[in-house]
């Protein structure tokens, strides 16, 4: 008897240690205990720099981000996703100390809800470009072949950013665009056009860069007129904001220009005129 | 046989604190969306053009592809309960394959193989028939990922069917094709719906396999789940409305499906 109601017990008891390990975890991840948790003894100088960037900047910010490190002594945590995706982040609770969304209008909408500090600076910016199968299967020259309804078009939605610019070269150019797709998002476009479903694309000069040999990039002229700009901010409720300041100051020195040069990004307005 | 035993099999009471954990965890979440719905703005943001082209075609390549699911998985789930071939075990691991897979692995997988330059695609290309960016493209992304549930459902429906049923049937001469209508059939009926139920559920949600591999342009590929990421990028109000118009397209579809057959079919 006394056995069997023990075994009863047992369960019970278990699920109560776990229900209280449960109960306790919230605090431990909640904003204000995080600096003085485990992995980070000293809140001043051993906690890791959060910087919150687009997707498209994770691979040129990588050596960037090391570079940081050697001269500072910084450990650097970088968050990469789309730039709604991390504005909506952040705007949960989600704590950094730099943003670098993909486009301005996202940086407004950070600066709109108070979550950045007043002043953001460029460090890059991007044109469109077309992109097409390795081999140009669909023999397309300039941006008017993409008028040809015969042509498989892929572009991004209007509502994403690089939808967005296609709109605004399109009409610049004064061509109507036909597209058998709006894609969520300019890796959707790359991936189409990568597998050839797409005879051409339109997407940023980089991720077209970014794609190899499987992707040739045709210049448009008029998208010089829209260019994409990545701005980089502190966060207003930044924990080191002068070492994310001094982040921003990198990206924007003569090594931090030149490696995002060599991605396919052009020079930030203030870096070089 | 619709009935839990009464009494005797009564359930230990611990067992309410992680079920009553378990229910509260699913619905907490969602009960967390809705409270961030403007009812004023509901019907406005519910019956935009766009929106509406996405719930219809979302209802229309969800239904063809539970008719795929229906009429492509149950003769594979009535051969691999009968399997005694070798490599069968295999088989029915490597079928589940879609349930482990990323979906939108999944449609890249797809775009291998009905792509233009696909394993089929040249074939098909000769046929005149074109699958990228269109409506058929949306079906098969739904169907490759719904098919695993329905093989699921029903075979393990079919291995509660008792041998001596089938064994009497055959004694008393009935042929396989009639076992299978008059028997197997109405005895695997439980499972069959809810085979259909989490098959037409599956390919309602479907996101990542669509957008990898059909596309996504209004009113021909871009389905509810497309349409609402989509909004999320300018308006996240818009994209938790349509959520809650997919939740209710859901919750009345199993609805409809689910009262009189499902209890048992799954277990």
């Amino acid at each position: 008897m006394r056995r069997s109601a023990r075994t009863r017990l047992l369960p019970g008891a278990l699920l109560l240690v776990l229900l209280s390990g449960c109960a306790n975890s919230p605090d431990s991840s909640a904003p204000d205990s995080r600096a003085s948790d485990s992995d980070t003894p000293d809140a001043e100088t051993g906690q890791p720099l959060r910087v919150f960037a687009a997707a498209s900047l994770q691979q040129v910010l990588d050596p960037l981000v090391q570079e940081f490190t050697e001269r500072t002594g910084a450990q650097v945590q970088l968050s990469s996703a789309g730039s709604a995706d991390l504005l909506s982040q952040l705007e949960q609770g989600a704590e950094a100390d730099v943003f670098i969304p993909a486009d301005e209008p996202t940086m407004e909408r950070a600066q709109d809800a108070s979550l950045i500090q007043p002043t953001a600076s460029v460090i890059a910016s991007n044109t469109l470009v077309i992109a097409v199968p390795s081999g140009n299967p669909g023999r397309i020259g300039t941006l008017a072949d993409l008028a040809d309804p015969e042509h498989a078009l892929v572009l991004c939605a209007p509502q994403v950013p690089c939808g967005t610019v296609a709109q605004q070269v399109a009409q610049a150019a004064g061509v109507a665009l036909a597209p058998d797709s709006e894609e969520l998002a300019v890796t959707d476009v790359l991936g189409k056009v990568r597998s050839a479903e797409a005879d051409a694309g339109l997407v940023y000069s980089t991720d077209a860069l970014r794609a190899g040999a499987e992707v040739e990039t045709i210049l448009i002229e008029e998208a010089a007129e829209f260019p994409n700009r990545y701005p980089a901010a502190v966060l207003a409720e930044a924990e080191q904001p002068e070492l994310a300041g001094e982040f921003i100051e990198l990206l924007l020195s003569e090594s931090g220009q030149s490696e995002l040069e060599q991605a396919g990004f052009s020079p930030a307005p203030e870096a070089s005129g | 046989m619709s009935r839990r035993p009464a009494g005797g099999a009564a359930l230990p009471r611990w067992v309410l604190i992680p079920a009553a954990a378990a229910a509260v965890f699913i619905l907490l979440p969602i009960l967390a969306l809705l409270t961030r719905i403007e009812l004023a703005e509901l019907p406005s943001l519910l019956s935009s053009e766009a929106a509406l082209s996405a719930l219809w075609l979302s209802l229309r390549t969800a239904v063809a592809a539970t008719l795929l699911c229906t009429v492509l998985g149950v003769p594979l789930a009535l051969v691999l309960s009968h399997a005694t071939f070798r490599g069968s075990g295999i088989l029915r691991t490597l079928i589940l394959l879609p349930l482990v897979l990323p979906p939108v692995i999944g449609g890249i997988a797809l775009l291998n193989t009905f792509g233009r330059q696909g394993l089929l695609g040249e074939s098909l290309e000769l046929l005149g028939v074109q699958i990228a960016f269109s409506t058929a493209a949306v079906v098969l992304a739904q169907t490759f990922v719904s098919l695993p549930f329905m093989v699921i459902a029903v075979e393990s429906a079919l291995r509660g069917v008792q041998k001596e049923v089938m064994e009497a049937a055959v004694v008393d001469g009935a042929g396989p094709t009639q076992l299978l209508r008059s028997i197997v059939l109405p005895l695997i009926l439980p499972g069959l719906a809810s085979g259909v139920v989490l098959a037409f559920a599956r390919s309602l949600g479907e996101f990542g396999a669509t957008i990898a591999f059909a596309g996504s342009l209004q009113g021909v590929t871009r389905t509810l789940p497309l349409e609402i990421y989509l909004q999320r990028e300018t308006d996240p109000d818009a994209a938790v409305a349509l959520s809650v118009l997919l939740i209710l397209v859901a919750v009345v579809v199993i609805g409809l499906t689910r009262p009189r057959t499902a209890p048992d079919a799954l277990r």
